[in-house]
């Protein structure tokens, strides 16, 4: 015990330990009827960090060339001992990290959290949910399967269809005009170093803004403890929040065990170049909603082609959506609840157009 | 008197049964984690994945004239080695009817038990039903180990 | 010597040696005036230049005086052919292989154009069903022409002959399978009907098989007839050999000679030959063995426990492959194992050959062998299960661990709000 204190003492004398400590005993966290809406930003958090452990166990055995890349994956499943479960967790967790960071954004959103001032909060929280889906999208190719090798081709595609610098992105991407060994080398280097790297500098940029300004209230309770101003409504987050918090990450281990051991990711078919795509070909659910609208959208429109303005659509649509603190300046009444309705829209179009790209033919 | 003594009394007890209650548990969660991730990080003893090359044997192994069936991907593989001293690797599936072939060492040559195919050693079908040749690998000598490998150039 | 010389004694030569082997055509068409009229005429007398020319004859050399007789270098037609010039005319039938034969039985004079061709066809004609019924006045029968054709006539090995590997049943089928031509010969008409249905014809004609047995590989080309009761099995065993040998160690062999039976048509049938399954031996619809026997004869135990055995291990065979394979795509690796069970299926190819012996303990043999084997493939699947249970109860273990810690955790949270609340009170 004398050695530890020892060590705060050294640490303190150059970091300023004991502020820290300080600043982090008196951090709360409010507490009303819709706190638990707070749990999602951690559990984002926690799930990128079991996918950062489990993509660098996965990275002691795979080998990213199209030789090579199945059978690895294959190895992995089948030789390592409990390589199959380290992989299923990564796939699930992957799917789960997705979910949990779009479910995380409409509950900032609808919440209201983004106003003033954490307005750059909610920017680096957009970029990293591109980022997020940037890495779903370059890990599906890794295993290098049927399915993923033909996902990819599409979502290239589609990348392709932007006006002027569509073809310049699709080469990009593609690291050539097909998709190929190429493709797999670059994504490899995408998903496992720059995404990495620009989501770290964006993650710890997210947490010091949300240190920096507290949790939000929703308008709509702070009105409410502005009439009623006696009632205790902070919980503090050493050690209160924090306790809940791991009782929510050990839930979702347990999840992310049981999906692994009943429901293992599966391994498919080597995919072959050559071959002619199969029936049915689907992105991953979380692409599957622009997927469907591009499917709907008729062959032209006026005179550009229907996919162009699909993809224009989308990008306005997202642009928007990420100045969106910019647009609402925490006015309520009407504009307030425009807002609000926009949102409740683009959700519902989001699970409708999810669910009918699944169950149409 | 005696409620608040006992409640005195209690409290660090269970102070002290739940610290431990949590500890164990934690520790015991902590180690089915571990568990796995150590046993992952151990390299498998048969370390090879990919399935165009593999371990056929080693130097010593075979006698001149006689072969021997091993593991090559999912399927048999034969490895041959002549009186002259040089080692042959092919399919050990026969090209008629997918049985399994064998190297005779009175016929100096490759023969299938099910309807008597033949093939010589560089795997060309000379008798018998056998439409096709056996796949041959390369064979590459690395100290004592006999390696195997799909021919880049086949 | 300056540069441009020995250019063109490099380039010279070459050229020559490029355009000599054009030659000979050239000097057989512009030598052979028979064609300048022959070319404008109909069948019987037509023969165009591009048919005569492609032709084996054509390329070596020959014109058509070297069958016809005449002068092929006079474009008059009565001198070109006159009776002085030697001229034959149309040749009668009976009289073509006797004609053929004048150069092809000459070994000396073959010997100036393939040395590796045979010269026994005419000698071998002789002793077939055609030579023979030709020798009595048949004109009906083939010659050789109705086969090589008259005018065309290519080498076996080029894919155009009509007595390419896979071109000699239709030419057979020409005259043995049109009923009007065989009329009187009472032999069947449907040998061509019946064989490209056969596994045979699929060997040699969809499979691409050049070895695959035709209508000459089992009858003769020159010397064609059909093989005798006792020769067919020794026919059929130039390729199917352990059958052969598996057949006349069973009581089989004498059974049939005794009877009169050929040895594997009797089974397979000649023409239309099926590949075997597995009903075509036992007790059952379909089982050739009821040909002949008939229940209560240890020949139908033998047969029904031949099928019995074949079953069983076809059945075992699927069932240790359906748990393997179950097991693989849980995630469990088989590889070893499902190798080791294409030994059984060697054991069962193996069985199926056995057979022919008829005697139900040879093939049990083989039966048994590959019984072990699916049993160890089996067990292994089995195992590989045991690992997906063992992979669920790590798994139980690992919640229960979690759940322990939920509970302690839910219990220090509502210690810590407590506290929490009774310092705030205070």
């Amino acid at each position: 015990m004398a050695a530890l204190v020892h060590v705060k003492e050294w640490i303190d004398e150059r970091f300023g330990l004991k502020e820290l400590l300080a600043f982090a005993r008196h951090k709360t966290v409010p507490r009303h009827r819709l706190s638990y809406w707070y749990f999602f930003g951690g559990m984002t958090l926690f799930l990128f960090i079991i996918q950062v452990i489990t993509g660098i166990l996965l990275l002691l055995y795979y080998r990213p060339s199209p030789n090579e890349a199945f059978e690895s994956v294959q190895y992995i499943m089948t030789q390592v001992r409990f390589g199959w479960l380290i992989r299923s967790i990564h796939s699930w967790s992957a799917n789960l990290m997705i979910f949990m960071a779009i479910a995380h954004m409409f509950s900032v959103f609808f919440l209201k959290s983004y106003r003033k001032p954490r307005e750059l909060t909610w920017l680096s929280g957009m970029l990293l949910l591109f980022i997020v889906l940037g890495f779903g999208f370059s890990g599906y190719l890794l295993p290098w399967n049927t399915l993923s090798f033909f996902a990819t081709k599409v979502g290239t595609d589609i990348a392709g269809q932007v006006p002027l610098v569509g073809k310049w992105i699709l080469v990009f991407l593609r690291g050539g005009d097909d998709v190929s060994g190429a493709t797999l080398t670059r994504f490899f280097g995408f998903h496992v170093a720059v995404l990495p790297g620009l989501a770290t500098l964006l993650i710890a940029l997210h947490l010091f803004l949300v240190q920096r300004f507290g949790m939000s209230v929703p308008p709509s309770l702070e009105a409410e403890w502005a009439a009623k101003p006696a009632e205790e409504r902070e919980m503090r987050f050493f050690p209160n929040f924090l306790l809940r918090e791991l009782m929510a990450w050990y839930v979702a281990l347990a999840i992310l065990g049981g999906l692994a051991a009943f429901m293992p990711w599966e391994l498919g078919t080597k995919a072959d170049l050559f071959a002619s795509a199969p029936q049915g070909i689907r992105p991953e659910w979380y692409f599957m909603f622009m997927f469907q609208t591009l499917k709907l959208l008729p062959g032209k429109i006026w005179f550009l082609d229907g996919d162009v303005v699909g993809v224009l659509g989308f990008g306005a649509a997202f642009l928007l959506w990420t100045l969106l603190p910019f647009f609402d300046r925490g006015k309520s009444g009407r504009p307030a609840r425009l807002i609000t309705g926009l949102g409740v829209f683009v959700l519902t179009y989001f699970v409708a157009l999810t669910v009918y790209g699944y169950v149409a033919k | 008197m005696t409620d608040e003594t006992t409640n005195a009394q209690d409290a660090p007890k269970r102070r002290h049964f739940l610290e431990i209650f949590l500890g164990a548990s934690v520790t015991a969660s902590l180690i089915s984690f571990v568990y796995p991730v150590l046993r992952y990080m151990i390299p498998v003893q048969n370390a090879e994945p990919a399935a165009d090359s593999a371990l056929a044997g080693h130097l010593g192994d075979l006698k001149p004239n006689t072969g021997k069936i091993f593991r090559f991907g999912n399927r048999p593989a034969l490895l041959v080695l002549t009186n002259d001293g040089k080692y042959h690797a092919m399919s050990a599936v026969c090209t008629h009817l997918n049985c399994t072939v064998q190297y005779r060492s009175d016929l100096h040559a490759v023969w299938c038990a099910c309807h008597n195919g033949m093939y010589s050693v560089d795997g060309r079908n000379i008798s018998g039903p056998p439409p096709r040749p056996l796949e041959t690998y390369q064979v590459i000598l690395k100290g004592d180990d006999i390696y195997v490998r799909r021919d880049e150039n086949a | 010597m300056c540069w441009a010389r020995k250019i063109a004694l490099i380039v010279l030569p070459g050229l020559c040696a490029f355009l000599l082997p054009a030659a000979p055509p050239l000097a057989a068409q512009t030598a052979n005036h028979c064609l300048q009229c022959h070319s404008q005429l109909d069948a019987p007398v037509g023969v165009t230049r591009k048919e005569f020319s492609e032709s084996i004859h054509a390329q070596k050399g020959l014109t058509c005086t070297s069958c016809h007789g005449g002068d092929a270098s006079s474009d008059d037609m009565d001198t070109a052919m006159g009776k002085a010039a030697g001229f034959k005319g149309h040749i009668e039938r009976a009289q073509i292989p006797a004609l053929c034969s004048k150069c092809h039985s000459d070994a000396a004079y073959m010997r100036g154009y393939n040395p590796s061709l045979r010269t026994d066809q005419f000698s071998q004609y002789q002793t077939s069903v055609h030579g023979k019924l030709l020798a009595r006045g048949d004109t009906r029968v083939a010659v050789c022409s109705d086969c090589h054709t008259a005018h065309d006539i290519l080498p076996p090995n080029d894919p155009q002959s009509t007595v390419y590997p896979v071109n000699v049943a239709k030419t057979c089928a020409n005259c043995h399978a049109n009923p009007e031509h065989m009329k009187g010969y009472n032999i069947p008409t449907n040998q061509y009907a019946l064989y490209s249905t056969s596994v045979h014809y699929n060997a040699l004609m969809v499979q691409g098989d050049l070895s695959a047995p035709t209508c000459s590989t089992c009858h003769g080309s020159h010397g064609a007839a059909p093989p005798g009761v006792a020769s067919v099995e020794r026919v059929c065993s130039t390729c199917h050999v352990f059958q052969q040998q598996l057949f006349d160690s069973g009581p089989h062999k004498e059974g049939f000679a005794a009877l009169g039976l050929s040895g594997c048509i009797t089974c397979h049938t000649n023409h239309g030959i099926q590949h075997p399954s597995d009903a075509m031996i036992g007790t059952g619809k379909g089982a050739v063995c009821m040909k002949c026997h008939s229940a209560g004869e240890p020949a139908y135990a033998a047969a029904g426990a031949m099928h019995d055995g074949l079953q069983n291990l076809d059945q075992q065979i699927a069932r240790s492959d359906e748990i393997l394979t179950r097991a693989e795509t849980s995630g469990v690796e088989v590889g070893e194992a499902k190798l080791a069970l294409s030994e059984a299926r060697d054991d069962l190819t193996k069985a199926r050959v056995t057979i022919h012996s008829v005697q139900a303990s040879a093939v049990d043999q083989n039966i048994q062998a590959g019984l072990q084997v699916t049993q160890k493939a089996y067990q292994a699947g089995l195992n590989a299960l045991a690992e997906l249970k063992h992979r669920r109860e790590g798994l139980a273990a690992s919640l229960a661990a979690i759940v322990l810690v939920l509970i302690g955790l839910a219990l220090l949270i509502r210690k810590v709000d407590a506290q929490k609340s009774e310092s705030l009170r205070r």
